[in-house]
């Protein structure tokens, strides 16, 4: 029998300082992580919730209608035990412009920001938000003024991209390719020799031949404006790496019951192990439940077609085909659910029952933060 | 099938993007096996990396290879492919510009890796670029694929997906690259491409379709159809959902019938208990069929053909997929 993740006790452990919800897609992690920041409040911890991409309804039940970078205080939280809520929505852009800000002067720091790479970069393509959701994470546990960081994950195409981003970045920065861009900008050329020596000729050659000149150049001055600030950038990423592999912070694979969601919260689980990152456990949402257990899908259904033969009790007849198709619907759950808990039986699972709609509110919040708690509504 | 005419007569690249979870790879995938009529052929594309076709068809995981996965209800050939982005690019320099050496000079040096990972645009513009030339290829001056379906990134994603060698051509104002994603956004702008988004009958899939219509309008990408996955069935009577929302419906006249049934009877009597659970049962489905119905509504103003897909309790399997494929085609779709 795998354990039941306890969450309260999770959240109630003053040495918890960071919780990182992931998973894939589509699953409730947003919702999951702001329930949980809720929770942790109203039980007294001093909390922020960061947000990538939140739904607009459940931005505004926490009093976030805008997207400005900066904590804002959740009103109608219970304080009484001396907790507090602060929410904030990640702006990709404005974080890469304090990071830029950061670590070059006022004029190197406008080249950058010029630079048409760079609005690219910073704006528009899809991988800059996993950079800035760790870089973000990095800076609000700077600040001290939180004793619990609730942190949502970017929607990416797997749940890994996030974990992988702040490594990348790094391995980027040691990379040859980038000495290489810089070379010219930084010896007029003469540096490339030295670099790498032969098959240089064809790859300059290449690369103009495919981004065409002027690419080439303004992508050079970027990496070249960039310089300055690698060492801060890599100094950067690997702290938040450590600080996921920290022990104040636990990671809660959130999944739902569905054939896709647990196989990427598999390889999470795997993942996780892999980088001795801290697991708390798994979050299974929008599990389907029943109170008439000991009637089968089978007899129900048979049920079902006695009546419609006698063409009686239609009302009765429905609602038996109602309770096939939900025990057919459990059944099939709980055999994926079996599959992963005998796959890592270690993992603590908790299920949150398929809520009727969509949360609007913190009243929805708390009904939701006390099922990961354990507890039935 | 092919012989008929469906909603999306001429158009060559059907991308099916949705919400996280809403079963888009299922709809991509029963799309590629509904066009698939007689004497045609399609190729069914996936981008993230996820092997989901693979596991859709029962298949071990694909390798960067047009391979025949199925064959369509109406006995065309149904080929799939995993693109690789790192794979795609030596392809597209070999192709393109001939590099040979230099490109496996690009590839040690690193070059390949930052291009495909650490500047992530890029690895869209090779996506997009794999997926056009897959469209554009031709044969003995016919087109290779009567129709190419595209497993696409998710709603919170696809505008800038697709829009991606716009961004390209912002960046490059002449040259080759800038020639390739011209020619890309073309297509993509074109009548030849429709985007279909995949939505559950929930609040937060049918607002991100909503919001991605919104946003593929504004980029001049063309909107396709709406495909609605997972519809339960009415099994009630509206009057009797509306009675059973408001917990109205009399306990007695269900047991009764369940008594008629057979079912949960111990000692002579239906169980209180189990007509209790069942009336619960009852009223959350009432519920949800009451907050389907504003749903609806909802995507009914976005004025775009909409097609439903029924929800299979036991999940999607390969006889589920041809399931679907049939009833794409009937709802004209395919």
């Amino acid at each position: 029998m795998t354990a039941a993740l306890d969450l309260d006790q999770v959240i109630g452990d003053r040495s918890t300082r960071i919780i990182v919800c992931c998973g894939s897609g589509g699953v409730g992690k947003t919702t999951t992580a702001a329930a949980l920041g809720l929770r942790a409040a109203e039980q007294g911890r001093n909390v922020v919730v960061l947000t990538i991409d939140p739904a607009r309804r459940l931005a505004q039940s926490m009093g976030l209608d805008a997207l400005d970078n900066t904590p804002r205080r959740v009103k109608k939280v219970d304080e009484a035990a001396g907790g507090s809520l602060d929410a904030m929505m990640l702006d990709m852009k404005r974080t890469f412009d304090e990071v830029v800000l950061a670590h070059a002067t006022p004029e190197r720091a406008q080249v950058i920001m010029d630079n048409p790479f760079y609005q690219s970069l910073s704006s528009s393509f899809s991988g800059t938000q996993e950079y800035m959701a760790m870089e973000k994470l990095g800076q609000l546990r700077a600040e001290e003024r939180w004793d619990l960081i609730v942190v949502d994950t970017p929607p990416s195409r797997s749940a890994l991209d996030f974990l992988d981003a702040p490594k990348r970045l790094g391995s980027f920065l040691d990379g040859r390719f980038i000495r290489i861009l810089m070379a010219p900008a930084k010896t007029g050329g003469r540096a490339y020799l030295k670099v790498i020596g032969a098959g240089l000729g064809a790859v300059t050659a290449a690369m103009t031949k495919i981004l065409g000149a002027q690419v080439l150049k303004d992508l050079q001055a970027f990496i070249a404006a960039l310089d300055t600030m690698f060492g801060g950038f890599r100094e950067r990423a690997d702290a938040t790496y450590q600080l996921l592999q920290a022990s104040g912070t636990r990671f809660v694979v959130v999944a739902a019951p569905e054939r896709d969601a647990l196989r990427e919260a598999s390889y999470f689980v795997e993942r996780l192990g892999e980088e001795r990152m801290p697991l708390a456990g798994l979050v299974l949402n929008r599990v389907h439940t029943t109170g008439a257990r000991s009637l089968s899908a089978a007899r129900s259904t048979a049920g079902a077609e006695t009546l419609e033969d006698t063409q009686e009790h239609a009302v009765a007849a429905g609602i038996l085909r109602l309770h096939a198709d939900r025990m057919r619907m459990i059944e099939r759950e709980q055999s994926l659910r079996g599959r992963f808990t005998a796959a890592h039986p270690a993992v603590a699972v908790v299920d949150v029952a398929a809520q009727p709609g969509d949360v609007h509110d913190l009243a929805g919040l708390r009904v939701i933060g006390a099922a990961l708690a354990g507890l039935r509504v | 099938m092919a012989s008929r005419e469906s909603d999306w007569d001429g158009v060559r690249l059907h991308v099916v993007t949705g919400k996280g979870g809403t079963g888009k790879t299922t709809v991509a995938a029963a799309l590629a096996l509904a066009l698939a009529g007689p004497g045609r052929r399609t190729l069914l594309v996936e981008v993230e990396n996820r092997q989901g076709i693979a596991q859709l068809f029962d298949s071990p995981p694909l390798p960067y290879e047009e391979r025949k996965v199925a064959v369509g209800p109406g006995g065309g050939d149904v080929f799939a492919l995993a693109v690789d982005p790192e794979e795609a690019l030596l392809e597209y320099l070999e192709m393109f510009y001939r590099l040979g050496r230099a490109g496996r000079a690009l590839r040690r040096i690193g070059a390949i890796d930052f291009a495909t990972t650490i500047a992530p645009g890029m690895r869209d513009v090779l996506l997009t670029g794999k997926v056009y030339e897959a469209v554009r290829r031709q044969k003995a001056g016919q087109p290779v694929y009567d129709a190419v379906v595209l497993d696409a990134p998710p709603t919170g994603r696809i505008t800038r997906f697709l829009g991606v060698n716009a961004e390209v051509a912002g960046l490059a104002k002449i040259g080759p690259i800038r020639g390739q994603a011209d020619n890309i956004m073309g297509l993509l702008t074109s009548p030849q491409t429709a985007v279909h988004v995949v939505t559950l009958l929930e609040e937060m899939p049918v607002q991100e379709t909503a919001d991605a219509v919104t946003d593929l309008r504004a980029a001049g990408l063309p909107v396709g159809g709406i495909v609605v996955d997972a519809v339960r069935s009415p099994l009630l009577r509206q009057a009797d959902l509306t009675a059973a929302a408001k917990g109205r419906l009399d306990p007695e006249v269900v047991a009764a019938g369940l008594q008629a049934a057979g079912v949960g009877v111990r000692g002579g009597t239906v169980s209180g208990s189990l007509v209790e659970s069942l009336l619960v049962e009852t009223a959350e489905h009432a519920a949800r069929v009451a907050l389907e119905k504003s749903e609806r509504r909802t995507l009914k103003a976005l004025e775009r053909p909409t097609y439903e897909l029924p929800l299979l309790p036991e999940g999607v399997d390969l006889g589920g997929l041809y399931a679907l494929a049939e009833h794409l085609c009937r709802q004209g779709a395919a």
